[in-house]
C-alpha cells in the first residue's frame, strides 16, 4: 500500500510482534495503539461531517429552489390579476380569488359578533380584554390539540389589528426596567418548540419580555396556534411582547408553504375572513426592534442601503406582500402591459428566456462577485433588492402585448408570459419603491463572509451583506450588535462578522428529525448575549451521531431522488447526449455535468453519486439507475409519460391553484375551470402540452361524468413512491 | 508508453475532480476558498487520515504567507494531489485496528471498560476531547453490560462506512 512514513507502519510491525509476548505492553506501544484508534475514529467522524454537510446543502438547495418557484407563481398570479378580468364566462372572478381572498358583501360586513359559538364547542373560551387565565386556557387547549373557535380567532385578530396600527415601524425597547430580554427566531409553525421555550424560559410577562423575530408560520402544522398564542400575549403585555415581521408573514408565501392550507382546513367557514385579516395584520407588524439603542433585531438582515430613519417613515401597511409590487405600481403596469425583459435585469433572474422548452429554475447559489454586481442594479450603485423590482433606468421593450381579453383555449399558448421581472417606466413614485426595497432587504437578506453587498440570487430577494456593510450600519446608528434569523443553523445560533451579527433560529429539527437544535438568546443591560439551546425529540433515547446523520441524510436523498424522477425525460435526454455509443453508461464527470445542468441545484454531485446511481464494472455510471428507487404511485392510464412528469413536478403549484379556485372548499372544481387553469399554468411555464391531451385528461378524471373534478383525487395520482419504503412496509 | 501516460493523466484528472468536489462542499462563498478549520475534514473525507501533527504540517504548506484564515484552492490542489498520489496517510485496515484495541485490553477480556478506554484515549497519543469521548461511547458502549465489545464495534463501524 505504500504508506510512507506514518506511524501506522511502525505500529504494524510492533503490534504483530506483540502477539507472542506475555508481558504487559510497553507505554510506547499503548500510545501507538491509542493514536491508531484516535485517528481511525476521527476519520469516521470527518466522513459523517461531510455527509451531514451535503445533506444540509441538499435541504437548503431544495428549500430555496422552492422559494424561487414561489416567485414564479406569484408573478403568474400578478400577471393574471392585471390582465384578465374573467376566465370563465359566468364563473366566479378567478383573479380576485387568487390574491385577495374575495369576500362577499356579507362577509365584508360581518364581524366576529355575528359568529355564534354553539354549545357543542368544547374548546377554550376567551374574553376581551384578555387576562392571564385566557392565555393559560389557550396554552392548555393547544397542548390538548384543540382548535380555537373561529369567533374568538376573528375577535383576537381584530383586536390585534387595532393594536398594531398604533405601532411604529421600528420599536425601541429598553432593558432598564427588566432584567433580560429574550429573543427568539423562526418558529415556522412548530408549536412544540414554542412550548419548550416557554417551559425553559418562562411565559412572557412584565418581568419576562420577549421579541419574536418573524417567520411564525408556514411549513409546520401549528402555525395558526402559534399566531394565536403570540397575538394573545401581545395584547396582554403590549410593552413586553414584541413581534417582528418575517418574510413568511406574507400571504403569497403562505399560499405555497402551507399556512393558507392549514387555515382553510381548520376553519372551513371563516377561513377566508381570517386570512384576509391576517393579510392586513402581517403588513402591520413592525419590521425592526432596537434594544437600548445598541442592538438591532430584524428578520433577514440589512443592505448597504438600509437607513433606519427612512425606514421609520414609510407606510409599512401598504406592503402586503413583498412579492407583489406596491399597489400604486399596478395601474402603471396595466396601462403599459407587461413585457418580457431582456438584458441585464433578466439575466439576473430566472433564465426562462423567450425560447420554449421547459422552464429553467434559477436555483443556483452562485453569487456574482462584487465586480459583477452591476447585473442586479442597472442604475444605482447599490445592489440590493432583486425581487421583481421596478427599475428606474431604461429598459428594453419588446413588442407590446395584445390588449387584455378573455383568452380562448387555443390562444393561450401564444401569449408572452412574464417570467419574473416586471419593468415599469420611471413613473413609479421613487419614494414608495425605495421604501419597498428597504423592507425587502430587511426581510430577505443573508450575511456573507466577504466584504461587499450583492444581490441574493439564491433566494431571489434581498441581498448578501458583508462584514463591512454591518460595520458601517452599526457605526452610523451607534449600534453594537445585529440579531437576525431567517437561516437554519445546526446549533440553533451562529455568530458572524466578528461577533457583530448573531443568527438565531428557534425551530429545532427543521429539515428532519435530528437535523438541528433550536435556540433563543437573552440580553441584559450588559448586552452580553447568553444562548440557550434545545431540541424537540420524539424518542427518549439519545441518537448517536451516526444515527442522526443517517436519518437526515436519507430524508434529503429522498427529496433529491424525487427531483431526479420529476425531471426524468430531460435528464435522460442529457445523459444520452453523452452516450454516443448507446451503452447505457457515461463517465462520472459527464453524469455530474448533465445532472447539474438539468436540475440547476448546486450540489456536490460526484460526492453524492454513490447514493444516487450505480456504477458499471468498468467504473462508468449506469445512468438509468438514478430512477430506480422512485416510481409513480398509481399510474393514470390516459396520461402520457411526459405529461405525468410535468404533473409530478408542479404538483404543489397546481394544488395551490386548485384550492384557490375551489371557493366553497368542496374539493371539486368544474371541468372548465380545470382546463383553463391548466392551460394558463402550462403556457406560463412554457411547457408543451397539447390541448387534446388536457381535454382527455379532464374527461378521464371526471369519473362520474357530472362535469366536476375531485382534484385531490387527481393529485393523489401524482405522488411519488419510494420503492425502499414500499419494501420495508411489505416486510415489516 | 503512451497508454500509461494517458492512464496516468486520467488518474490525475480523476484525483483533481475528487479534490474539487470535496473542496466545494465547504466553499460557502463560492470563491474557491474555505475556512482553514475545515481543511482537516476535507482531507479526511478524501480518505486520508493524517494525525493532528501531520495535519498541521499540511496546513502550513497550503496557507498564505500572511495567514488570512482562508485556504485558496490553487494552493490546496497541488498539495492534496501529491498526498493522494503518494497514498500518504492511508486507511487503517480492520485487523490492525483490532490489534490496537487488543493492546489496550491488557487482560485479554475481549471487551474494554469505559474507564480504561477513556484513560488511554483522553490522556495519550493525540488526546480526545470530552465530546469526542462521549460521542464514541454513545456508539460503542453496550447498553446492558456497559462495556465496549471492541470487535463488534470495529465491525459495525466498518460496515457503516459504506
Amino acid at each position: 500500500m505504500g504508506c510512507g512514513t506514518s506511524a501506522a507502519t511502525e505500529a504494524q510491525g510492533r503490534l504483530s510482534e506483540k502477539d507472542d509476548s506475555v508481558k504487559a505492553p510497553s507505554p510506547a506501544l499503548t500510545m501507538k495503539a491509542a493514536i491508531l484508534i484516535q485517528r481511525w475514529y476521527r476519520r469516521y467522524v470527518a466522513r459523517l461531517e461531510i455527509r451531514r454537510r451535503y445533506t444540509w446543502s441538499i435541504f437548503q438547495s431544495i428549500e430555496y429552489a422552492g422559494e424561487q418557484d414561489q416567485l414564479q407563481l406569484s408573478s403568474f398570479f400578478s400577471f393574471m390579476l392585471d390582465n384578465f378580468t374573467q376566465i370563465s364566462g359566468n364563473g366566479p372572478d378567478l383573479i380576485s380569488h387568487l390574491l385577495d381572498p374575495a369576500l362577499t358583501e356579507e362577509e365584508k360586513q360581518a364581524t366576529f359578533e355575528g359568529v355564534e359559538v354553539s354549545d357543542s364547542y368544547s374548546g377554550p373560551h376567551i374574553s376581551f380584554p384578555l387576562t392571564v387565565s385566557d392565555t393559560n386556557a389557550l396554552l392548555s387547549a393547544f397542548k390538548a390539540q384543540q382548535i380555537l373557535h373561529a369567533r374568538y380567532v376573528l375577535q383576537l385578530l381584530y383586536e390585534t389589528k387595532r393594536f398594531l396600527k398604533q405601532m411604529p415601524n421600528i420599536i425601541y425597547l429598553s432593558t432598564s426596567y427588566t432584567k433580560e430580554i429574550t429573543v427568539c427566531g423562526d418558529l415556522h409553525g412548530r408549536l412544540d418548540d414554542l412550548l419548550l421555550i416557554f417551559y425553559k424560559n418562562g411565559l412572557p410577562s412584565t418581568d419576562n419580555p420577549y421579541v419574536f423575530n418573524g417567520d411564525f408560520v408556514d411549513r409546520g402544522k401549528k402555525s395558526i396556534e402559534i399566531i394565536i398564542i403570540l397575538f394573545a400575549f401581545l395584547l396582554l403585555y403590549p410593552d413586553h411582547m414584541h413581534l417582528n415581521r418575517g418574510n413568511h408573514e406574507d400571504h403569497i408565501m403562505n399560499l405555497r408553504y402551507g399556512f393558507t392550507k392549514e387555515v382553510m382546513q381548520k376553519y372551513r367557514t371563516h377561513g377566508r375572513q381570517i386570512l384576509q385579516l391576517l393579510q392586513d395584520i402581517f403588513s402591520l407588524l413592525p419590521v425592526a426592534t432596537v434594544i437600548d439603542d445598541k442592538v438591532l433585531i430584524v428578520h433577514g438582515g440589512i443592505s448597504d442601503m438600509t437607513d433606519l430613519e427612512f425606514l421609520g417613515s414609510i407606510e409599512r401597511q401598504k406592503i402586503k406582500s413583498v412579492l407583489r409590487l406596491p399597489k400604486s405600481f399596478e395601474d402603471v403596469e396595466a396601462e403599459r402591459g407587461l413585457e418580457k425583459i431582456c438584458g441585464q435585469a433578466g439575466s439576473l433572474r430566472s433564465a426562462g428566456g423567450p425560447s420554449g422548452g421547459t422552464r429553467k429554475r434559477r436555483c443556483r447559489r452562485r453569487k456574482p462577485s462584487s465586480g459583477s454586481s452591476s447585473s442586479s442594479s442597472s442604475s444605482s450603485s447599490s445592489s440590493s433588492s432583486s425581487i421583481s423590482s421596478p427599475r428606474g433606468a431604461s429598459q428594453v421593450w419588446s413588442s407590446p402585448l395584445p390588449s387584455p381579453r378573455v383568452p380562448s383555449p387555443t390562444d393561450l399558448l401564444q401569449l408572452p408570459f412574464l417570467d419574473s421581472i416586471v419593468a415599469v417606466a420611471s413613473l413609479a413614485p421613487p419614494r414608495e419603491e425605495a421604501g419597498w426595497k428597504q423592507i425587502v432587504d430587511l426581510l430577505w437578506s443573508d450575511p456573507k463572509k466577504q466584504d461587499g453587498c450583492t444581490a441574493n440570487t439564491f433566494r431571489g430577494g434581498g441581498c448578501y451583506f458583508g462584514p463591512d456593510v454591518t460595520r458601517r450600519l452599526l457605526q452610523r446608528h451607534g449600534l453594537q450588535l445585529l440579531i437576525r434569523s431567517h437561516e437554519c443553523k445546526q446549533e440553533g445560533y451562529e455568530f458572524c462578522h466578528d461577533g457583530q451579527v448573531i443568527t438565531i433560529f428557534s425551530a429545532s429539527n427543521y429539515y428532519e428529525e435530528g437535523s438541528n437544535r433550536g435556540a433563543y438568546v437573552k440580553l441584559g443591560p450588559d448586552m452580553v448575549p447568553r444562548f440557550f439551546q434545545y431540541q424537540v425529540s420524539r424518542c427518549t433515547r439519545k441518537l448517536t451521531l451516526h444515527q442522526r446523520v443517517s436519518v437526515a441524510e436519507s430524508s434529503a436523498l429522498k427529496s433529491l431522488k424525487e427531483k431526479l424522477f420529476a425531471h426524468r425525460s430531460e435528464l435522460m435526454a442529457a445523459f444520452q447526449e453523452y452516450d454516443v455509443n448507446k451503452t447505457g453508461c457515461i463517465s462520472i464527470t459527464d453524469w455530474a455535468q448533465a445532472t447539474e445542468s438539468v436540475l440547476k441545484l448546486d450540489l456536490p454531485w460526484r460526492t453524492l453519486r454513490p447514493r444516487l446511481a450505480r456504477l458499471a464494472p468498468d467504473g462508468a455510471v449506469e445512468y438509468q439507475s438514478c430512477f430506480e428507487d422512485v416510481s409513480a404511485g398509481q399510474p393514470v392510464p390516459q396520461i402520457s409519460p411526459n405529461l405525468a412528469e410535468t404533473l409530478y413536478r408542479y404538483r404543489t403549484d397546481l394544488e395551490i391553484v386548485f384550492n384557490i379556485i375551489d371557493k366553497d372548499h368542496s374539493g371539486l372544481i368544474s371541468i372548465d375551470e380545470f382546463r383553463q387553469t391548466w392551460k394558463l399554468f402550462s403556457s406560463h411555464l412554457n411547457v408543451d402540452v397539447d390541448d387534446s391531451a388536457i381535454d382527455d385528461l379532464a374527461r378521464s378524471i371526471d369519473y362520474n361524468k357530472d362535469g366536476s373534478i375531485d382534484f385531490n383525487e387527481f393529485l393523489e395520482a401524482f405522488r411519488v413512491v419510494h420503492k425502499l419504503d414500499t419494501k420495508e412496509k411489505q416486510q415489516g | 508508453m503512451a497508454e500509461e501516460r494517458d492512464s496516468a493523466e486520467a488518474l490525475v484528472s480523476e484525483i483533481h475532480k475528487k479534490i474539487t468536489d470535496a473542496f466545494e462542499v465547504f466553499d460557502h462563498e463560492f470563491n474557491k476558498t474555505v475556512d482553514i478549520r475545515e481543511i482537516g475534514t476535507i482531507i479526511r473525507s478524501l480518505g486520508c487520515f493524517p494525525s493532528e501533527g501531520e495535519l498541521h504540517d499540511i496546513i502550513a504548506e497550503v496557507e498564505e504567507e500572511e495567514p488570512t484564515g482562508y485556504i485558496h484552492f490553487e494552493k490546496f490542489l497541488p498539495v492534496m494531489t501529491k498526498v493522494l498520489m503518494e497514498r500518504k496517510f492511508c486507511p487503517i485496515p480492520e485487523h490492525l485496528l483490532m490489534q490496537a484495541f487488543e493492546v489496550l485490553d491488557q487482560q485479554k477480556k475481549g471487551f474494554l471498560e469505559p474507564e480504561e478506554l477513556k484513560k488511554h484515549l483522553t490522556q495519550e497519543g493525540e488526546p480526545f476531547t470530552r465530546e469526542e469521548m462521549e460521542e464514541m461511547f454513545s456508539a460503542a458502549l453496550d447498553p446492558d453490560k456497559n462495556v465496549i465489545f471492541y470487535k463488534d464495534f470495529v465491525s459495525m463501524m466498518t460496515i457503516e462506512e459504506t
